[in-house]
């Protein structure tokens, strides 16, 4: 009688202790998933995540592609930011140049960062970006303004993809946040600066 | 303190009594009864938070709430996460599991005893927590979503915190109720009964635990990194930090979907009992029964996105989504078969916990032909947010839920208390309730296809008659539950006593063979099967 209370306590213990291992190895799963979602998104240009890439291949085939580019900023940021020129018309596999504006109206010297997509979503994976001001924080002196390049390519690949068959104009959208100004966001005393508002959905 | 020593040395009906009894309880039918007890409060205040919400809505403009629209999202959030986390899960898992799945296998108690006792009372502050959190900061206002970036920016202050913290406290006890039943199910049957020859409630109780075990923790840490967001400048779901709030949403769901099946399988396993003992039949399909709860919770796993339709999947993405959601049609359709089919040629008896099987097969069903078509990515870019949701999701969970509960409650009430229930007055409560529900979700289908959004407080005009029938149907429920609160009451002081074997040749599981009330420690000697 005792040897098999022990032994059923055994068993528990090492039912439970599986049981418990389970439940570690989702906590951290949960955790995982941050690494892996981002990585999904890469490869696969989900939401429209872009590429970088060191160079442009170079002209392929006849296909042009309208890039329009779209800015905004975070509520938080009292910056002044929009795209140089509305849109810019390359052809597959063309380096294409574009320049966006910022100015800081402020009396502070503020630092930003730029994320970025495309839309329609699905041609993110074959657009990539060769030199981006996104790839770096921004710091603008108060009432500094700057022009920022941004050199990118349409993967040829996108001439081989039927579901992208029919796209022929891509939205680059920048949304620039002030770096590290999180907290900053929900304080209504810095939200709306002096500069135009802008409309339409940051991604 | 010397009683509450002894006991478990000395075995047969000594018990520790006054204040210890319950607070150092680790009994399994004593935590059963705290559970339910929890459940009973907590679904009259999460139920009382609905009725808040229908008299807001009951006609356009502002009602009761006087233009206090945070405080409708208040209600909703809480409404949500009581019944849910608070109701339905301490009710069915926590008080009939606790009281019923050790009777139900032969075993003596579960087998972590006072794992079960913190488990239990970890609730407590968890409900508190909850409770307090619209007094310290305005009240948590997210929905039971808890989405970002609107909880981690919209709501400074310490309310979603706490709720946050709740969610883990709930969490947490689950987890170890589910590594305690699950230890028990698998270690503790008494000789002969194999897993195949496992009541179907205990096979619910279960599937249910391991569900909680993959998926709650995933919900602990997407909520722990809405914290860490929160409070410590974390940038899990915030963009402007490489974060993205799309993510928290596909956490969740991953933790949220398991979270319906493990909110209704148990409802199931009481069903398909009620069903097999007033039929006097053995349940149709036994395997298949067993092994469709198997299947659900599995295909459970891979459906989450399809609560995210409208969050600009790829459309390759959405068909996934849409026909494996689809898949689940097939098992939970073995089911109501099986069940029909139980019925078929039986000798039906429609005794109180009859009909709130029946009714519980009804509401699922209903639910379930509303899922077939939110499933549909298509339509559900029409349907995402409004009412038309909330009326399914009433349905197929929440009522399918709350039926089985009571089909469970008047069932088991004279093994627990060894009361039976008034008859008449259970089935009054029964019809009304089946009116008052229907009179409630049954219209939200029909705004919903108008086009009524979701967690609102007001609403144009268009949608007032279809609200105001809502609302009607909304007291009625409320005055059931009462009724409900009444008969209980009734019930334990009054109630006829019972043999052991009340409803007769029908019931054929463990817990028949003891006395009622289920003396306090049954089952030491391992009955054979």
């Amino acid at each position: 009688m005792a040897a098999s209370a022990n032994s059923l306590q055994n068993r528990n213990r090492l039912v439970a202790l599986v049981a418990t291992g389970v439940v570690v190895a989702m906590v951290g799963a949960a955790y995982a998933s941050v690494p892996l979602y981002r990585l999904f998104c890469q490869v696969t240009g989900y939401g429209g995540a872009t590429n970088v890439a060191a160079a442009a291949p170079g002209v392929t085939g006849e296909r042009i592609i309208t890039v329009e580019f779209d800015a905004n900023v975070s509520g938080a940021l009292p910056w002044d930011f929009r795209p140089a020129q509305r849109r810019v018309d390359v052809r597959v596999g063309e380096e294409g140049l574009a320049f966006y504006t910022a100015a800081n109206p402020t009396a502070r010297a503020i630092t930003g960062t730029a994320t970025f997509n495309v839309s329609p979503a699905k041609a993110g994976k074959y657009f990539s970006k060769v030199a981006c001001f996104c790839f770096t924080e921004q710091t603008l002196q108060p009432g500094q303004s700057v022009d920022m390049g941004v050199a990118f390519f349409v993967d040829p690949a996108i001439l081989d993809d039927r579901d992208l068959a029919e796209v022929n104009r891509i939205t680059l959208s920048y949304t620039f946040f002030e770096t590290g100004g999180a907290e900053a966001a929900v304080d209504p005393a810095v939200v709306r600066p002096a500069t135009p508002a802008r409309a339409g959905g940051a991604h | 303190m010397s009683e509450a020593h002894a006991h478990g040395h000395e075995g047969h009906d000594h018990k520790p009594t006054g204040w210890r009894r319950w607070v150092y309880s680790t009994n399994h039918k004593d935590i059963g009864t705290m559970y339910l007890i929890f459940a009973v409060v907590m679904g009259l205040v999460g139920g009382l938070f609905s009725v808040l919400m229908r008299m807001e809505l009951a006609s356009p403009g502002d009602g009761i709430l006087g233009g206090d629209y945070h405080f409708f999202n208040v209600l909703t959030t809480a409404h949500g996460l009581i019944m849910v986390f608070f109701l339905i899960m301490p009710a069915l898992i926590g008080g009939f599991g606790n009281w019923m799945m050790p009777l139900m296998i032969g075993a003596p108690d579960v087998a972590f005893p006072r794992v079960n006792n913190i488990a239990f009372w970890l609730l407590i502050p968890s409900a508190l927590l909850l409770g307090l959190s619209p007094f310290i900061g305005g009240g948590a206002g997210t929905g039971w979503t808890v989405y970002a970036p609107l909880s981690t920016s919209g709501h400074p202050g310490a309310s979603v915190d706490m709720a946050i913290l709740s969610l883990h406290l709930a969490g947490a006890s689950s987890i170890l109720s589910s590594i305690n039943f699950i230890t028990t199910i698998f270690n503790m049957r008494a000789p002969g009964m194999t897993l195949h020859k496992m009541p179907l409630f205990v096979w619910s109780i279960l599937v249910t635990t391991f569900l909680l075990l993959l998926s709650l923790p995933v919900l602990a840490g997407a909520i722990t990194m809405l914290l860490t967001d929160r409070n410590f400048g974390t940038s899990f779901y915030d963009a402007a930090g490489g974060g993205d709030p799309l993510l928290y949403q596909h956490l969740f769901w991953f933790f949220g979907h398991p979270e319906v099946y493990i909110l209704v399988l148990p409802s199931f396993g009481i069903v398909s009992h009620v069903v097999s003992t007033f039929s006097k039949k053995p349940i149709f399909g036994y395997l298949g029964m067993a092994y469709a709860m198997v299947a659900i919770g599995a295909v459970g796993f891979i459906v989450w996105a399809h609560h995210m339709y409208t969050s600009g999947m790829g459309v390759d993405t959405e068909a996934y989504f849409l026909a494996a959601t689809l898949v689940i049609a097939v098992p939970t359709g073995v089911k109501i078969f099986s069940w029909l089919a139980t019925m078929w040629g039986g000798s039906i008896e429609f005794k109180t916990p009859m009909l709130w099987a029946v009714g519980m097969i009804f509401m699922f069903t209903v639910g379930g032909v509303t899922g077939v078509v939110l499933a549909s990515s298509p339509l559900t870019t029409a349907f995402h947010d409004t009412y038309y949701v909330v009326g399914h999701f009433h349905y197929v969970m929440a009522m399918g839920a709350m039926f089985g509960i009571f089909a469970g409650w008047y069932y088991w009430i004279g093994k627990m208390c060894g009361r039976q229930y008034p008859e008449t007055l259970g089935k009054w409560h029964f019809w009304l309730t089946m009116i008052g529900v229907n009179l409630t979700f049954f219209p939200m289908h029909f705004s919903g296809l108008a086009g009524m959004p979701r967690r609102i407080p007001d609403y144009p005009d268009a949608f007032a008659p279809w609200n105001m029938i809502s609302t009607v149907g909304a007291y009625i429920a409320f005055a059931s539950a009462l009724l409900f609160v009444y008969i209980a009451i009734r019930t334990i002081r009054s109630g006829e006593p019972v043999e052991a074997n009340y409803w007769g040749e029908g019931a054929t599981t463990l817990e028949w063979t003891v006395a009622s009330p289920a003396p306090h420690h049954t089952h030491e000697v391992m009955p054979r099967v």
